[in-house]
């Protein structure tokens, strides 16, 4: 018996990270998976590929979460292929190479908030409707450790964050007795794709030496001392997502190795 | 009772929990029972008659139980109730501080008494819980604890300067071993309930008024029944929760949440 047979799950950012992590395991535990993914076709269709060999079910879909047209397609293609949606798992996040605050180039602050932040939304504000339709539903959000503690480099990526919490505790209110519930979950370090952007030597090669991104997030692992996995992440989100957490709403949970605890 | 069966599993853990007489100490053994643990079902001596009781419901249901008697705020009773355990089953995976005592006074009435007894039940209890527990959990190299706060450990509300004052010690105390055990692989989390309806608080839930203003602050718009609280202990004590370490998680319907 899975922990959630029956029901329908759209995550967003399901090509890679966090969401195919998620995908995989929400597919595992019954769910029928929409992968939706920005622009990585390969990468969304590998995640399909790979539920459908373990016996999952599962399609995706193209779009851009910080577009509101993209954003209704990619739950109509949800409702469309699989007749209902009761799991939004909103993954889909991005940044940009790390720059202290008076050098963060305003387009691109524009982009991560509509990415990380207005992305969200929109896909909340599509998704709320059928899940009001289908008796309620799960909505779960990915905020970052880095909502509540600062890190250098990261001030659009943290604002972004710190927003959905906000938001995630707005909507649990609104929807409490509707049947949707809302919580929303702070990675702390993990080990994905994400990582090789916000390396500063990376993404930007003219940044001064000064920042040595890695050696500074190996500072800010402690106190469990490694990195998160996408895996572990991904637990949580399905905790979440069932109905186990049934009385669990409007609440911050973070899978951190302790960083928040400090 | 209603006992949901947490699809996580927690197979062949052994849990000592504390308080596990009414309430919430008996949803939690029947809970972890059902997600696969053996349980240690320890309880003051007057109450203990409800710790055999929960300790067969759990045999029933196919795991071991064993009952030691525990009085959170006497460290000898602590210390031969966690050898009792620790002989019983030759290990502690997990520790549930759920033993706790709420005194219900405006702050002008409370007396030192009252402060004493709830800041030992709900804070020193639990230090000290935890650290004869703890000891036994490095040498293993692994375990997880799990405390019972409140969401008054995180809100106010009248009528609770005491109990809220301890259960907000309890979520820093979570937080401050979470970052000094990481290293021995040991998570401390803690839960933080709404307003539970249990036998404890049943007197205070005659009063239909007061039950209507709980309800009203409760975004899900129902009081919290001690099984609400079981997927997210199973979620802790289990492999899904490895990276969670210093958290407070509010099982509590919404309320902090506005």
């Amino acid at each position: 018996m899975g922990r959630l047979d029956g029901k329908v799950a759209l995550v967003t950012g399901g090509g890679s990270g966090i969401g195919r992590a998620a995908a995989l395991l929400f597919a595992r535990e019954g769910a029928r998976v929409l992968a939706a993914s920005g622009r990585n076709e390969a990468a969304a269709r590998a995640t399909v590929a790979e539920i459908a060999a373990a016996g999952g079910t599962a399609a995706y879909a193209l779009g851009d979460v910080a577009r509101a047209a993209d954003a209704q397609r990619l739950v109509a293609t949800t409702i469309e292929t699989f007749g209902r949606l009761d799991v939004l798992l909103n993954s889909a996040g991005i940044t940009i190479p790390g720059s202290l605050v008076h050098e963060v180039d305003e387009a691109a602050w524009q982009q991560v908030l509509s990415v990380d932040l207005t992305g969200t939304f929109l896909m909340m504000k599509y998704s709320i409707p059928p899940m009001l339709d289908g008796g309620g539903g799960s909505i779960v959000n990915v905020s970052s450790a880095l909502a509540l503690a600062g890190v250098p480099g990261c001030a659009a990526y943290a604002a972004a964050k710190a927003g959905l919490i906000g938001l995630t505790r707005t909507a649990a209110i609104e929807y409490a007795q509707r049947g949707i519930r809302v919580n929303v979950l702070l990675p702390g370090f993990v080990w994905t794709p994400m990582h090789r952007v916000a390396d500063p030597a990376a993404g930007n090669p003219t940044h001064p030496p000064t920042s040595d991104y890695h050696g500074f997030i190996a500072s800010q692992v402690e106190p469990m001392g490694r990195w998160g996995t996408a895996e572990e992440i991904a637990q949580t989100a399905l905790f979440l997502a069932a109905d186990e957490s049934s009385f669990v709403t409007g609440s911050s949970l973070a899978v951190d190795g302790g960083l928040l605890a400090r | 009772m209603t006992v949901i069966i947490p699809s996580q599993r927690v197979d062949g853990q052994v849990a000592l929990i504390t308080g596990c007489g009414a309430g919430i100490g008996r949803a939690l053994a029947l809970g972890l029972a059902a997600a696969g643990a053996d349980v240690a079902a320890t309880e003051m001596r007057p109450q203990l008659f409800l710790a055999e009781q929960n300790a067969a419901d759990v045999r029933a249901i196919g795991r071991q139980a064993f009952v030691a008697t525990l009085d959170v705020s006497d460290l000898d009773s602590i210390a031969a109730a966690v050898a009792a355990v620790r002989e019983h089953f030759g290990r502690i995976d997990v520790l549930i501080n759920n033993a706790g005592v709420n005194i219900v006074k405006p702050a002008l009435d409370i007396t030192a008494e009252d402060w004493d007894l709830t800041h030992t039940v709900n804070l020193r209890g639990v230090f000290f819980c935890s650290q004869a527990v703890g000891r036994v959990m490095i040498e293993q190299g692994r375990g997880k604890i799990i405390n019972v706060a409140s969401q008054f450990g995180l809100v106010g509300y009248r009528g609770r300067a005491t109990y809220s004052a301890a259960k907000a010690g309890l979520v820093n105390l979570t937080r401050t071993l979470a970052v000094e055990w990481a290293e021995h692989h040991i998570t401390v989390n803690a839960i933080a309930p709404t307003y539970t309806a249990t036998v404890h608080n049943a007197v205070g839930r005659d009063d239909p008024d007061f039950v209507r203003e709980l309800v009203d602050r409760i975004p899900l718009g129902r009081l919290g029944l001690p099984e609400d609280l079981i997927g997210g202990v199973v979620y802790l004590a289990s492999p899904s929760a490895d990276m969670v370490t210093g958290q407070t998680l509010a099982i509590d319907g919404g309320w902090t949440a506005w």
